[in-house]
């Protein structure tokens, strides 16, 4: 155990090189010349002029500070420190890659363009229109969360009763799997047409998509029940209601977020893609524009903004569940 | 209340035939008929298969028989009561819940949780197992399980406690253990408890009456009485000769030819 141990210095020495490629990063910003012809606009914010290479600098400064905060909260636990130093290397080497595509996409400009804008470029979205991508950005929040409320209000609802009552199962489980292999982008014109708004259509279209998952999940999660807990409770003075929702339920709880976690990744992929086929607004809307006007440094800055909120949007979830399961075996440390 | 009579458990003429699908017939229980006294301990003891778990189910309401009747208080049974405590024989914790969540459970869903919170903790406090309120069950040993399985029961105050084998599968010390507190449970409660159990020492030592079954069909062949005081010696001489001639009858029973199964 012992020779395994992380010493506090090389923790330490995994902090620095965790952060040494992002500084080098900085320093290749400011010291390598703007060789190549690019209009380097100025933006004023706050009574002060920025430019997107400002921008660049204060978002790697950023990242440094918290993977330092990270590192910080990770000193106290073995478990954490492990893994920080082992991932210092792969951390470094994205701070020197960052460096090398800023050289290539924005100082020398070697990269095709407009399809491979440098990093600088990609982050002058936000000085150039912040108002507009923030907006759009709460668009797609505020879809994914009427669609993922429903989607899993009515999947673990249905999947209770297909569950519980052979009846249920017998008239709508074959749908359920039907609609499980057709994806539900396929309802698109249906939607569109039928629901009265078109915000509405998605959290329809977002709801069919996870059905499947949830549903079935859920199901399966009921109808696994053992047989002895339903007893136990029964003796115990347990109504039928009390079956379902303290018995049941309860031992489904791994399912429904397996289900959760498997629709979830369908959710936002027919977010985005009913964001792109007809929504008035959302990070999906705004890559459709920005395609249009070859505006390609945006396409690139929404799909950076996807990739944090829902990298974020998972880390909560997973969190929920690590919460709600903790009496399995395994999960508890 | 009204005059409570001396029988609490009154089971005549009770048959239980199991049947598959291939016409195979199980006479699990055959024409079973015994009377329980308020605050009795008796004890089932029989080779596996001999229907100690369908009679404990049929008392506990999970189950019914083809035929005869079963009166607790003089009234037939229908489904489960929670004043028929049952403890399962595998224990059947709720793996999902802790310690405490697991006894508060019949509490909690009679809706007298909010009234009767403090007796969760004295229960816990009865077992032993103070500190562990918050482990699941796959987190404490077989033994403690069993321990905690049986006061998820007892919390619902049942007139009639049901155990089927729930020292099964532990070691002697944590059986002697468990043994002692049921005897000291039934002094401070009253319950009559109804044990299964493949023991005849742990028979011996906590029953007031021994009921030897037999199989196929399951039958009650023998009923002993026991009427030395507790605490009991199980090196002592009653006991050891109540012990010889209990597996003697067992072995008996077990020896018995069985020409309808002569091929
Ligand atoms: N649900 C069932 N379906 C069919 N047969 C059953 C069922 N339950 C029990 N039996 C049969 O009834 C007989 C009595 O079973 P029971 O479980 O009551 O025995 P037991 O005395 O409790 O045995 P053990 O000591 O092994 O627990 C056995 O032959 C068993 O195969
Ligand atoms: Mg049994």
């Amino acid at each position: 155990m012992a020779n395994k141990e992380i010493s506090n210095l090389k923790f330490a020495l995994g902090i620095l090189l965790t952060i040494a490629g992002f500084v080098i990063a900085i320093i290749v910003n400011i010291a390598v010349p703007q060789v190549a012809d690019v209009n380097i606009k100025e933006y004023e914010y706050f009574g002060r002029l920025y430019n997107f290479n400002d921008l660049y600098r204060y978002i790697v400064l950023c990242i440094i500070a918290i993977f330092v905060v990270i590192g910080v909260f990770s000193y106290f636990d073995e478990d954490k420190r492990k893994k920080y130093v082992k991932k210092a290397p792969f951390r470094f080497a994205l701070g020197l890659a960052l460096a090398l595509w800023d050289v290539l996409g924005t100082k020398y400009l070697l990269l095709p363009q407009p399809f491979f804008p440098g990093p600088a470029a990609i982050v002058e979205t936000f000085l150039n229109e912040p108002a507009f991508v923030l907006e759009n950005t709460l668009y797609s929040l505020r879809l994914y969360a009427a669609g993922f409320t429903v989607g899993v209000i009515f999947g673990v609802g249905s999947g209770i009763l297909i569950g519980w009552f052979p009846k249920v199962y017998y008239w709508v489980s074959p749908i359920l799997k039907i609609t499980g292999v057709i994806p539900a982008v396929a309802w698109m014109p249906f939607a569109l047409t039928l629901a009265p708004t078109p915000f509405s259509a998605a959290v329809f279209l977002m709801t069919m998509c996870a059905w499947f998952p949830i549903a079935s999940f859920t199901a399966q999660g009921v109808q696994s029940t053992a047989k002895v807990h339903f007893e136990v409770a029964k003796t115990l003075g347990a109504n039928t209601a009390q079956l379902v929702f303290r018995v049941a339920i309860p031992h489904a709880m791994p399912q429904i977020f397996g289900g959760i976690a498997m629709a979830n990744g369908f959710m936002f992929t027919t977010l985005v893609m009913s964001e792109m086929m007809g929504q008035p607004g959302g990070l999906g809307y705004y890559i459709q524009l920005s395609r249009v006007w070859s505006a390609y440094y945006k396409v690139f800055a929404a799909i950076v903004i996807m990739a944090v909120l829902f990298s974020i949007i998972l880390a909560v979830i997973s969190a929920v569940q690590h919460r709600v399961l903790r009496w399995q075996k395994g999960l508890v440390k | 209340m009204a005059e409570l009579s001396k029988t609490v458990l009154e089971i005549a003429g009770v048959n239980r035939i199991y049947s598959d699908d291939v016409n195979n017939t199980v006479e699990a229980l055959s024409d079973i008929s015994l009377d329980v006294e308020r605050g009795e301990f008796v004890t089932f003891i029989g080779s596996s298969g001999c229907g100690k778990t369908t009679l404990l189910r049929l008392i506990a309401g999970l189950d019914v028989p083809q035929s005869g009747k079963l009166l607790l208080d003089g009234k037939p049974i229908h489904g489960t009561n929670p004043n028929r405590g049952y403890v399962v024989q595998q224990g059947g914790l709720f793996p999902w819940l802790d310690v405490w969540h697991n006894i508060a459970y019949g509490l909690k869903v009679r809706g007298l949780y909010s009234k009767r919170k403090a007796e969760v903790a004295k229960y816990i406090n009865l077992i032993g197992l103070e500190g562990f309120e918050k482990s699941y069950p796959h987190q404490i040993s077989g033994g403690m399980a069993q321990r905690v399985a049986i006061a998820r029961a007892l919390i619902n105050e049942p007139e009639l406690l049901l155990l089927d084998e729930p020292m099964g599968a532990l070691d002697s010390f944590t059986r002697a253990d468990i043994q002692d507190k049921l005897l000291e449970l039934r002094k401070g409660s009253g319950a009559t408890m109804l044990l299964v159990t493949h023991d005849v020492d742990e028979a011996i030592y906590l029953s007031d009456r021994i009921f030897i079954m037999t199989p196929r069909p399951g039958k009650i062949k023998d009923i002993l009485t026991v009427d030395f005081p507790h605490p009991r010696h199980r090196g002592g001489a009653e006991f050891l000769s109540l012990r010889r001639d209990i597996l003697e009858r067992l072995e008996l029973a077990s020896a018995k030819p069985q020409p309808e199964y002569q091929i």
